[in-house]
């Protein structure tokens, strides 16, 4: 169990990087969820499963579908299907 | 060009009216490159000039009849050579690179401050830590029977601290007004009698995405029951209105997501949303507003406690938890739905 422990802090870390270092801004986001999910797991961990709640709704879920709908609105994401939609 | 015209074009009158209708920058005048000193003979001949053209051709965009060429007449127009000449001189060039540098040291210089520092904060779930004072212990000696609730998390968060609660709950109210306010569909693009006269997605809904919604149908009932759950089992499991809250809002925005608009305006739509918070809210203040009145100190809310580990117990605790996941869940659909082009 305590490399399981080592292994999710050094995933955290490595996805903390990567958020800021990434140039694509969906690959950022989705990796923000994974480190939410993570750190939900770590959450467990520690003893706190109220805080593991929240933190899968709120960070890994509400957050960044706010995030995504955030990018469609200043067109950061290409909106496939409506383009077709429109087309067709 | 009669003189009444004249006064007018110069006057600050038209200058603003101008500025109001987004023609000309007022700020222009003040950044413009002026001429050098020893031209200033030429240039008001030179301004007069171009002022009666302008005002011939009615051009509106350079104010007071100047340009770029009346600016540069008599002149040489420096070539960008000059102008990076300049500006290396000028000493830009190594502010530059000492900027970068500097940034990367104090970047560095910061991170290790704060890596010293955790250093020297005690060790994780010691005994000896400054936490470990008499206020947990008594919250965890006699919580249960002061307050009724099995986790006395909650107990303490809308028993013992539920005024500095009402206060958070506060700040998270203000904060959501801010977002209600900034991503409000302006009246004048949504028309005022509610129908869209600018860009929407409800055109685009449902969009029948056949695996976003077979698994929606499978998990949206799943995901609300468990938000439920966590709701109503706040003073008894880990969890509470907020967390519970979250989830009942994340599941609705599935829903909304697979299904489109048609399907969530049968039951909630903006008036429900404004009752519901103004409902849950209301009640919240009126239940722990008392603490103002007698100075944050607790007080006997006359509710029987019932037994610790039943549904119905705890006083207080358990409406006031369906309260703030009612608030949570509302504000968290309601910001998705703000975020979409059309509203809610």
């Amino acid at each position: 169990m305590k490399l399981f422990e080592i292994i999710l802090l050094i995933s955290l870390i490595v996805c903390a990087v990567c958020v800021a270092v990434v140039r694509d801004l969906l690959a950022s986001i989705v990796i923000f969820m994974s480190y939410s999910l993570i750190m939900c797991v770590i959450w467990v961990f520690l003893q706190s499963p109220d805080l593991a709640i929240t933190e899968a709704a709120v960070g890994a879920g509400v957050t960044s579908i706010l995030f995504f709908v955030t990018l469609r609105k200043i067109r950061a994401i290409h909106e496939e299907d409506e383009d077709e939609q429109s087309q067709g | 060009m009669s003189r009444v015209r004249d006064n007018y074009e110069n006057s600050r009158a038209r200058k603003l009216k101008r500025w109001y209708d987004g023609d000309v920058d007022l700020l222009q005048e003040i950044t413009e490159i002026k001429a050098p000193p020893a031209e200033q003979e030429q240039v008001p001949e030179a301004w007069r000039i171009q002022q009666s053209e302008a005002q011939a051709s009615q051009n509106l965009m350079w104010p007071q009849g100047m340009s770029e060429e009346t600016v540069w007449e008599g002149r040489q127009k420096p070539t960008e050579e000059q102008i990076y000449r300049n500006l290396e001189a000028s000493g830009l060039w190594s502010f530059e690179k000492l900027y970068r540098v500097m940034a990367v040291i104090l970047c560095a210089a910061i991170i290790a401050v704060l890596l010293w520092t955790v250093t020297a904060l005690p060790m994780f779930g010691e005994a000896g830590n400054p936490a470990n004072n008499e206020v947990p212990q008594r919250y965890i000696e006699s919580g249960v029977q002061e307050t009724g609730a099995v986790n006395f998390v909650t107990g303490m968060i809308l028993d013992y601290r539920a005024f500095d609660t009402f206060g958070e709950s506060c700040v998270l109210f203000i904060a959501s007004c801010c977002v209600l306010v900034l991503l409000r569909v302006d009246i004048a693009v949504k028309g005022r009698n509610g129908e869209n006269l600018g860009e929407d997605d409800t055109v685009f809904e449902p969009r029948n995405d056949v695996v976003l919604q077979t698994a929606a149908k499978i998990l949206v009932p799943m995901i609300l029951v468990f938000g439920i759950y966590i709701v109503l089992n706040g003073h008894l499991s880990p969890g509470g209105g907020f967390s519970g809250g979250a989830v009942l809002g994340s599941g609705l925005i599935l829903y909304l997501n697979a299904f489109g608009f048609k399907k969530t305006h049968r039951f909630f739509t903006e008036k429900v949303y404004r009752r519901m918070t103004l409902c849950a809210l209301t009640f919240y203040c009126l239940a722990k507003s008392y603490s103002f009145f007698t100075g944050a100190n607790h007080l006997e809310s006359g509710i029987p406690l019932g037994t610790p580990g039943a549904i119905l117990s705890s006083g207080l605790i358990l409406p006031l938890n369906i309260c703030v996941g009612l608030v949570v869940a509302c504000t968290m659909y309601a910001f998705f739905t703000l975020f979409r082009k059309g509203g809610m």
